[in-house]
């Protein structure tokens, strides 16, 4: 029997696991033959979770990452902490009100608007962005301003395929990301914590980069709503607030974009916002992290990493830059 | 709160002396008999010791959620400011109520206003900087909300210390009394401690909360202090 801690992710690709309609079926065929005590017997803990927050997550296997840094060795984080413990301001503010009430989010129809400094801009239907580039499986370490992380496993391709797709001219040197910002389906808007719809923002370079990834999965399944469905960006080296989720505009612009962040607190939150040791939150140290589901209650927080362990692939991004000024 | 203020009958501050020695609450119908029940303290007692059963229990079964460290700072810090309300509310519920009783579980709820902080300082300097005199200290230089936080729990020290009966004898009701207006600075520092915690992501509705309990708690001493003053002021 599964544990209350093992959820049987432990593996080092969600794509090892069976995949869930396969098992679905074996207990159907178990069930079938009147084993009904053997199908008991077999481990629930994947579709118990998945139907949470209705029914259980359809399948999104990806093809195992062959970019360079794409495949994090660490543990990955339990699927129920990943998908339970989430920043989803829209949602709510507390940890667990995104997986409480992102059940209201419509994820189909879905477009996204593709806006300025490009010679292909319209509406790109989620279907047609499916089949965009093929999915790969990517393991990331997500470390959150807070001072926790996780470890990933995302299923998307390199945000590079569709930028190119879309041609931008060359007046696009900034991308902007905007996430959804919907009343009727988003209870947490009513707040006034931060300026909606949320505006993320990536230098040209930074979105063109191999790692930033657009996904769609996590965990060999479709996205759960809390942790972004559809589709959302994912950019490893920055911290969780940079990767805008739920995503319905990219727009290509000139200008540095102004996120909602550096809006609500300008000396706290800066546009490049890298994962960084040295560089203080004003409010707390950066230098240490608690790795979710993996670190004991009293052991010692692991220590951080400059770009959250990615600077072989990104530190070049940044060369001679000041980033303490620029954070 | 100012209205309930009007509509209480205007009486000098009764027994502003300690609750130690507040003896001298009449015995009067239904409220009070309850009160001064020998059962009372003890089932305050283990009231106020449920959150921390409740904290412990979810330590050692990991039922505090995926991030247990912070569930235990913020649910330690969160019980201090509940009982620290809880603390301040009693003479103005008393001197509304009439039940004079009241001020028994005065120092019970102030040192388990205490207690709670104290356990919140240990989540903090244990889970956070793991135990290094070194990270602490430069944690309490570095982050004004924490220093805050550390200065409320500083000043809550004499007054524990000074909370049993042969301490008030020592120091006279007066000057104890002084002494333990403190703890309106606590408070003011506790809201501040919170405000300033949660000021990073605007988040101020929980604060808000908290700092119209504690202002109205506040509010209500100004006000009385002040009728007792003004209704004194003619004869003398």
């Amino acid at each position: 029997m599964p544990t209350l801690k093992d959820r049987g992710f432990l593996h080092p690709l969600a794509s090892e696991i069976t995949p869930q309609a396969a098992y679905l079926r074996r207990r159907e065929l178990l069930q079938g033959l009147g084993l009904a005590g053997a199908a008991a017997l077999l481990p629930a803990a994947g579709p118990a979770l998945a139907q949470r927050a209705g029914p259980p997550l359809p399948p999104l296997p990806g093809a195992r990452s062959t970019v360079p840094g794409a495949i994090a060795t660490d543990k990955p984080t339990d699927f129920e902490d990943a998908s339970t413990y989430n920043n989803f301001y829209e949602f709510g503010l507390d940890k667990d009100d995104p997986a409480k009430h992102a059940h209201t989010l419509k994820t189909r129809p879905w477009t996204v608007a593709i806006e300025g400094a490009v010679k292909k801009p319209g509406l790109m239907d989620i279907e047609a962005l499916l089949k965009l580039a093929p999915m790969e499986e990517r393991i990331y370490r997500l470390r959150c301003v807070e001072g926790w992380s996780m470890v990933i496993p995302w299923v998307g391709f390199s945000l590079a395929e569709l930028i190119r797709r879309v041609e931008p001219t060359g007046n696009a040197k900034f991308l902007e990301f905007v996430t959804l910002a919907d009343r009727a389906q988003m209870p947490g808007l009513r707040s006034s914590v931060l300026d909606w719809p949320y505006v993320e923002g990536l230098r040209m370079d930074e979105a063109m980069h191999p790692l930033t990834l657009l996904a769609f999965g996590m965990y060999g399944q479709v996205l759960p709503n809390q942790n972004g469905a559809p589709l959302r960006l994912v950019v490893p080296w920055k911290y969780g607030f940079k990767s805008g989720k739920s995503l319905v505009k990219i727009r290509f612009v000139e200008q540095q974009p102004k996120s909602s962040w550096e809006k609500a607190a300008p000396q706290e939150y800066g546009f490049y916002s890298n994962v960084n040791p040295q560089v203080d939150h004003p409010r707390w140290s950066q230098a240490t992290e608690r790795r979710i589901g993996e670190d004991g209650l009293f052991a010692k927080k692991r220590p951080t990493l400059l770009f959250n362990g990615y600077e072989p692939q990104v530190g070049q991004l940044y060369a001679g830059m000041d980033l303490r000024r620029l954070f | 709160m100012s209205a309930q203020g009007r509509a209480s009958p205007a009486r000098p501050a009764w027994g502003a002396g300690p609750a130690g020695v507040a003896s001298a609450a009449r015995p009067r119908a239904g409220a009070s008999r309850w009160l001064l029940h020998p059962a009372a303290k003890p089932l305050v007692f283990l009231l106020a010791l449920g959150p921390f059963a409740w904290l412990l229990y979810g330590a050692i079964a990991d039922a505090l959620g995926p991030n247990p460290a912070e569930a235990l700072i913020r649910g330690s810090g969160d019980w201090t400011l509940r009982l620290l309300c809880l603390t301040l509310a009693v003479t103005p519920l008393r001197q509304a109520t009439g039940w004079h009783a009241l001020a028994r579980f005065r120092r019970l709820l102030g040192l388990f206003t205490f207690f709670y902080a104290c356990l919140h300082f240990l989540a903090f300097a244990w889970l956070d900087m793991g135990l290094d005199p070194a990270a602490i200290v430069a944690d309490i230089v570095k982050r004004p909300f924490i220093l805050v936080g550390s200065a409320a729990l500083l000043l809550m020290l004499p007054l524990a210390a000074t909370s049993f009966n042969a301490a008030i004898r020592r120091l006279g009701a007066a000057r104890w009394q002084a002494l333990h207006r403190a703890v309106y600075a606590v408070a003011l520092l506790a809201v501040l401690h919170f405000f300033w915690m949660r000021a990073g992501k605007n988040d101020f509705a929980e604060v808000g909360v908290y700092a119209a309990i504690v202002g109205a708690l506040l509010g209500w001493r100004l006000l009385w202090h002040w009728r007792a003053r003004r209704g004194a002021a003619p004869g003398r």
